[in-house]
This record gives C-alpha cells, sequence and structure tokens, in this order.
C-alpha cells in the first residue's frame, strides 16, 4: 500500500491494520496499485492504490470530480490507465509471487485450479466482464429500453447461452440441450426479478419502467452475469428515502447470499455509513483516507475535503483556489466519463 | 429524432385551430411556392424544331395545374387532416397488434396465398399474360422481400445503417455466375458457395467500419458499394467490364433443364413443353429463399446471438459491460445479412441469365433501404408489405398506359418512379415515422407477449 500526501497518525495506522490483515489473510479480491490514468495534460488520477476484499461492500467516494468514475472505468476496461496494476483474484490464495509472475510474463490473465487471477488493465472491457467476471452499473443508467425487463436479464447471460446454443448452430435446429440452458437462463432471471421485486413487470419495456424500478433492474441485470465483483456508480441517486433504503436491503442480500463483493461509488451517506464494510475516500485522483465508516467520518482529512479546513484560514484559502482550478479540469474529465466513453 | 408520441398530441390541437380563412390562406401559400419553384424547373420545355433546333416551349398550364395541385392538396390537407391522418395512422397502427391466434390465421393465409400465386395468375390472366405477373411482380418482389430482410438484420436489428447492401448482392451474382461458367458448377452448388462468398465480403466490410458510428458508418458502407461496382467495370479480364456475363446456366430441376429436350423437364413429367414452367419454378425458387430467410431470421432473433444484435442496437456501452464481444456480434450481423443478400443475388444471375454493372447502382441499396426504414425497422412484416409497395407499385406503373391518352403518347409513367418514391417517404416519416410497423416483438415473455412501441425502442448509431 503507497500512502497519499499528508502525514496523518491516525490515518497510517489504519494503514498498518490494513496491511496486516492483507499479510494475515489472503489476498485481496481487488487491488488497485499506483493506478495513474492521464487525459492529455490532465491527471484525473494520480498514483492512486486500494483494495477491495472478498465478500465485502467497499464504497468509493470523494467530492464532485475526485476521480470515482474515471477508476470505476479503468477497472471494467472502458478506459486503459495510462500507468498502474488492476489485478482481480477470484480465489483468496493465490499469492503476491503468482500475480509477480504474470504481470512479468505479459499474460492477461492465468486460469486454472488455483483460481483464476486476472490483470484488468490488460483486459478489453467485454473480457473483463466475461472472463473476470466484473459486472457493473452506470451513473446514467444503460438499459435496452426498447427490450422488455426479462429480455434485458436474458441479454446479460449471453456468454452462458451463446456456449449452451453452440454459437447458434444448435440453436437454430431447436436443440434440447439449447432450450435446456434458455429454461435456466429464464429461472435466473425471474429469480433476480423476485429480488428486485420487479416481477410484476418481466414483460414490460424496460423504459417504461419508472426511474427507481430502472436503478434496480440495472443491478438485476449485472447481477445475471454472476459476477465476483459488482461495480455500482451511484446506485441511490435519484432514490427517494424508501428506495435507498431498500436498496441497502438488496446490496446488504447479494453481500450475504452470493459470492460476491461490491464496490461502490456514492454520494448518498445514508447508503454508504449504513451498509460499507470499508470506505476508500479520493480526492483529486488521490487517496486522502481509507478505513471503516467510523474512522472515516471523524477522520479530518475527510472532514477537510467536504467542508473545508478550519485551522489554518490562509492554507484554506490557497487550497480552495487550487481545487476550483484543479476541480474544474477533472471536472471536464468526468463529464467525458458521464458519457459512458465517447459515445 | 423527436418523441413519435409527442408530435402525434400536438396534431389534432394544431389542426382544430386552423379555420377555413387560414387554410385558404395556407392554400395560397403554398400554390406561390409551387409557382416559384416550378417557373425555372418545369415551365420551359425544349422541343426539337426541324428548322430551328432546340427550342424553348413554355408550359403555362403545366405550372397551372402544378399550383392548382398544390392548393387543393394543402387545402384539403390543413381540413382534412385530423380526420385522415387519425384515421389513417391509427388503421395501419391496428394492423400489426392482433391477438397470436389472428396473428398465426393470417400468417397462414398469406402463405397459401403465396403458394397459390402463380396458379391464381394462370387461372385469371390465362397462358401468355400469366408470366408476366409471376416474374414481374411475384419473383420482383420476392427478390426484394428476399434483399429486404437480409439488410434488416445489418440495419433494423443490430442498428449498423449500411448504404452499400447491394454490393454483397453483386458479389452473390457474380460469384455464382463465375462459378457457374468457369468451372461448370451447377446452379445448386454456386447457390450456397455465393451466399459464403458473400458472408466473407460482409466481415471483409466490417472489420474497418467496427469503429465507425452513424453517418461514418454510412459513408464507409456507401464507397464500398462503389468500390465493388467500379471493380466489377473495371476488372475487365475477370467480370467482362460493362458488358456483363451472360449465358448463365439456368437453374434445373434437380437436373431437368427447363427446355424442350428429351431430358427436360417437361418431357420427363409426360407435359407439352411451355416457358411457363420455368417461371414458376423461379417463383417458388424465390419463395422458398425468402422463407428461409425469414425462418433462419426469425430464430435467430430468438438465440442469443440475434438477442446480442439487439442489445448491440440499444446500448452498445452496457453490452461491452455485460460481457458481450460487440466485434463478433457486428461481424455476424454484417455477415449473415450479406449472406442471403449474396444467396438473393446467386437466384438473380440465375434468373436473368445475364448480369452487368448496371444491375448493381447505389440506387438499389437506397431502394432496398427505403423498403426497410418504411416497413419499420425490424419488423419482417413492414418491411414485406413495403417491398410490394416500392416494387409492385413501381411494377404497376408500367401498366398504366391508359394515361397516355390524357397526357400524351410521350407520356411515360415509369419515370415518375422516383417523384413517387420521395413522396412515399415523406408521406411516411410524417405519419408513421418509424415505419409501417414500429412496434417490437419481444423474443421472450414470461407471461402473454406485448408489442413494445416503438417510442422506446432505439435507432441504432451505426
Amino acid at each position: 500500500m503507497t500512502s497519499s500526501a499528508g502525514g496523518n497518525p491516525h490515518r497510517a495506522t489504519a494503514h498498518f491494520a490494513d496491511a496486516t490483515r492483507a499479510a494475515a489473510g489472503a489476498t485481496p479480491l481487488l487491488a488497485v496499485e499506483h493506478l495513474t490514468m492521464r487525459f492529455g495534460g490532465l491527471t484525473a488520477i494520480d498514483d492512486l492504490s486500494f483494495f477491495a476484499n472478498r465478500g465485502e461492500i467497499t464504497a468509493l467516494i470523494g467530492p464532485n470530480g475526485a476521480g470515482k468514475t474515471t477508476v470505476f472505468n479503468c477497472i471494467t476496461g472502458f478506459y486503459k490507465p495510462t500507468s498502474g496494476r488492476i489485478a482481480l483474484a477470484h480465489a483468496p490464495h493465490a499469492s503476491p509471487a503468482d500475480l509477480a509472475r504474470l504481470t512479468l510474463g505479459g499474460q492477461r490473465w492465468r486460469d486454472g485450479k488455483t483460481g483464476g487471477l486476472y490483470l484488468l488493465e490488460r483486459m478489453p472491457d467485454y473480457e473483463i466482464a466475461a472472463k473476470a467476471r466484473v459486472a457493473r452499473t452506470f451513473q446514467n443508467i444503460r438499459l435496452f429500453t426498447g427490450m422488455t425487463v426479462l429480455e434485458n436479464l436474458v441479454v446479460a447471460q449471453h456468454n452462458t447461452l451463446m456456449r449452451a446454443s453452440g454459437w447458434s448452430i444448435l440453436g437454430l435446429i431447436g436443440a434440447p440441450a439449447y432450450r435446456k440452458a434458455e429454461r435456466a437462463a429464464i429461472e435466473k432471471a425471474r429469480y433476480w426479478l423476485e429480488q428486485t421485486n420487479l416481477l410484476g413487470r418481466a414483460d414490460d419495456p424496460a423504459g417504461d419502467l419508472p426511474y427507481g424500478d430502472q436503478r434496480r433492474l440495472e443491478i438485476a441485470r449485472a447481477m445475471c452475469t454472476d459476477p465476483v465483483l459488482l461495480c455500482l456508480d451511484e446506485p441511490a441517486a435519484g432514490l427517494n428515502p424508501r428506495e435507498s433504503a431498500d436498496l441497502n436491503t438488496l446490496l446488504r442480500r447479494i453481500r450475504k447470499d452470493h459470492a460476491t463483493s461490491i464496490l461502490l461509488i456514492e454520494h448518498d451517506m445514508s447508503v454508504v455509513m449504513e451498509i460499507s464494510d470499508r470506505v476508500v475516500v479520493l480526492e483529486h485522483g488521490a487517496k486522502i483516507s481509507d478505513g471503516t465508516p467510523e474512522f472515516i467520518r471523524n477522520d479530518p482529512a475527510v472532514v477537510a475535503a467536504y467542508l473545508g479546513v478550519e485551522e489554518d484560514e490562509e492554507a484554506a484559502a490557497e487550497a480552495e483556489i487550487a481545487d476550483l482550478s484543479g476541480a474544474r479540469g477533472v471536472d471536464g474529465a468526468n463529464g467525458m466519463q458521464g458519457n459512458g466513453g465517447g459515445r | 429524432m423527436a418523441k413519435p408520441g409527442r408530435i402525434d398530441d400536438e396534431r389534432p390541437s394544431d389542426a382544430a385551430t386552423a379555420s377555413p380563412s387560414d387554410a385558404l390562406k395556407l392554400a395560397l401559400k403554398t400554390a406561390l411556392v409551387v409557382i416559384g419553384l416550378s417557373t425555372p424547373v418545369v415551365l420551359f420545355g425544349t422541343e426539337q424544331d426541324p428548322s430551328r433546333g432546340v427550342v424553348l416551349e413554355p408550359r403555362f398550364a403545366l405550372v397551372a395545374i402544378l399550383a392548382a395541385i398544390g392548393f387543393v392538396a394543402t387545402l384539403a390537407g390543413v381540413l382534412l387532416k385530423p380526420s385522415v391522418a387519425t384515421a389513417a395512422t391509427s388503421a395501419i397502427s391496428r394492423i400489426p397488434s392482433p391477438s397470436p391466434a389472428v396473428a398465426k390465421v393470417g400468417k397462414l393465409a398469406a402463405l397459401g396465398l403465396l403458394i397459390a400465386y402463380p396458379a391464381i395468375a394462370l387461372g385469371l390472366s390465362g397462358g401468355g399474360g400469366a408470366i408476366k405477373w409471376i416474374d414481374n411482380f411475384g419473383i420482383q418482389i420476392l427478390i426484394y422481400v428476399m434483399l429486404g430482410w437480409g439488410l434488416n438484420i445489418v440495419v433494423g436489428l443490430a442498428g449498423l445503417l449500411d448504404l452499400g447492401y447491394v454490393a454483397f448482392y453483386a458479389v452473390g451474382a457474380y460469384s455464382s455466375a463465375l462459378l457457374a461458367k468457369t468451372f461448370g458448377l451447377s446452379f445448386w452448388l454456386a447457390l450456397p458457395l455465393a451466399g459464403i462468398f458473400a458472408a466473407l465480403w460482409g466481415i471483409l466490410l466490417g472489420f474497418p467500419v467496427l469503429r465507425l458510428r452513424g453517418d461514418y458508418l454510412a459513408i464507409v458502407t456507401l464507397a464500398f458499394g462503389e468500390i465493388i461496382r467500379l471493380v466489377l467495370i473495371n476488372w475487365v479480364d475477370l467480370t467482362n467490364g460493362n458488358a456483363g456475363i451472360s449465358g448463365i446456366p439456368r437453374p434445373t430441376f434437380f437436373g431437368l433443364p427447363f427446355n424442350a429436350s428429351d431430358q427436360g423437364f417437361a418431357a420427363a413429367f409426360g407435359l407439352e413443353f411451355s416457358p411457363q414452367h420455368r417461371v414458376i419454378f423461379l417463383y417458388y425458387l424465390i419463395l422458398a429463399l425468402t422463407l428461409l430467410t425469414a425462418f433462419t431470421t426469425n430464430r435467430l432473433r430468438r438465440l442469443p446471438v440475434g438477442r446480442a444484435w439487439e442489445a448491440l442496437r440499444e446500448d452498445e456501452i452496457a453490452c461491452r459491460s455485460l460481457g458481450i464481444d460487440t466485434v463478433k456480434t457486428k461481424l455476424t450481423a454484417f455477415a449473415i445479412g450479406a449472406m442471403f443478400g449474396g444467396f438473393a443475388g446467386a437466384f438473380f444471375a440465375a434468373r436473368q441469365g445475364f448480369i452487368s454493372p448496371e444491375s448493381f447502382v447505389f440506387m438499389e441499396s437506397a431502394v432496398i433501404l427505403a423498403i426497410v426504414v418504411l416497413g419499420g425497422m425490424g419488423s419482417q412484416i413492414g418491411v414485406a408489405v413495403a417491398a410490394i409497395v416500392m416494387i409492385g407499385g413501381t411494377e404497376l406503373l408500367r401498366e398504366l398506359d391508359w394515361m397516355r391518352e390524357i397526357f400524351g403518347a410521350s407520356f411515360d409513367p415509369t419515370q415518375y418512379r422516383m417523384l413517387l418514391f420521395g413522396l412515399a417517404m415523406v408521406l411516411m416519416m410524417l405519419w408513421k415515422p418509424r415505419g409501417l410497423v414500429s412496434t417490437r416483438e419481444p423474443t421472450i415473455s414470461l407471461g402473454a407477449r406485448k408489442a413494445i412501441s416503438g417510442a422506446h425502442v432505439k435507432e441504432g448509431h451505426g
């Protein structure tokens, strides 16, 4: 782990705790190391390192333009990072030596008995979803609006069904094996429709659903890919308090009942503080804090980032000016991501 | 694109406020605009005069007629718009949503009609006239239905705008013709090979355009169509250039040729030889090919690959986030769409016995695309109806000899084909911006299948 700028003793202990946990237990599910992303002259992410543990909900928070969505786009392959390593280990017993071998060998992933090991920064987006099994949702919902809710969930099982249909050949002749696979796909879709309380709307076009339902459908669709890591980009944005509470229940249930860990970007602190196991705070593309929700809540660096610093008026003013110019630039980059990568 | 629903909502209110005097004013304005526009275009006709060479002949009457048409049409349009337009749109929109049972009966009836069509044509028009009805109408329309359905895979399902589809038609026609002539392959061997060649060319086109969208994709596919045509013209050694390839072997009835010889079809079945046999056989051949296209496309739509095509049209980024390889998905759409174009081309070559680059000009691509757009992107029934109207309508123009008596002996109704084409497009875009059948049929359902309104369905971004 690399520590970010600023010598906060409190934070240093937190890092120490993380390090010991990582050493004592296993490799984390996702390890982002020294990630840097530049758009021309603009550095959206600057030497960022953090990790997400297996079976946990990790939240990525930070002020607007901090580079959160850029991190997501790098993890899910929609952006190629300028430098850094993003490693995903399916099994907990993958050793750092394995990872080093993979990195030096120039490979993109390693399958096999010891559990898949993936270097996400080297893989294209669809492969990350298909092989490394990282699913994501989008800040501006991206459903297949002209297809039914059920179709959305069946499309998500494309790769499984494609194999079952013998790359369409068995499917064309109506082979029983394919029909069975399709029934299984519908059953899985039905399960997730029940979980997200959308069963009654299965045959309606996705574009007809109200906003909150669309958000839940996007999560259901991502879960239909059987992800090991689910990346949620502001899942609670635009939800009313009741819908937010339902979302918390849903995410907790995913963590409890499925082998899916969650990484989420969220502004709604009621969601972040309630369900996260760990929170990573970004500002200007760098990590300023990392720890449990209680720890984050009391971390002066975080409070400063969100509210402005009290102790040193002059430094605050300076920082604010720097903030303004920096934030404007980073916002520009964020606008690009908001549109989902160059549409 | 604006939401079609909103336009429809506004129409009655704005029409309701139009008083007769407003309508009159608007009609007068239109008449003036027509006069202004037609003065430089149609007022002066050129006439050959033996003594003075070419002279300009003023045609005031024609301009007056056009202005009158504009006046009456506007007046009628404004005054009758609410009733006629809404009645027409609601009548059209009611077509695609019958109950499943009715739809099934309708499909079977249509199929029965198609199978019985040669017999009906023979019965109604007797020997000689029937060939015209089967060949010019039946076969010609079915070729375009097939081409429309093939292009529908690329444009309607995958949402990739392809302006050069005729290239695959040409590849199919030329490869089957050349295979048949150089290697002596029979039509039945040349047909699948032509499909495979066209599919390969589809993939070849697919690679460079994978990263392109919308306008850019359209331009590159357009260029591709032109390149193929220019190669056909200029590679004289292979294609015989503008002179084309003639003497392409005709399809046989499982080895029995359609001729008057003792080994011919007629002799083998103890029939009297008649040129109708071949035409009827070709009709059933293209019918079978068209039904194959429909069946395959329908099946594919319900398979993962077809759903991926439609998902690609809806949102490519979301597709990639779900692990769908969009490169492969696009290439399969191009390849399968091209394959059906290739089949149609092979059939075309065998039916004509002669092909030249003139049959594969950009206008053909435009007509096929117009059929897909007018029919409603993604809808097979809509595309079929559009093909019948557009191609059948064109053929019908040839039958309007009686109009010569009104407009004079030099009047040729077929010259107005493009004008009518354009008019049909404009009217459709006004009344049914999403095409004849704008709803989408879901591929899978838990309960009863409900058609999806076109307002939700995206048109793709190339």
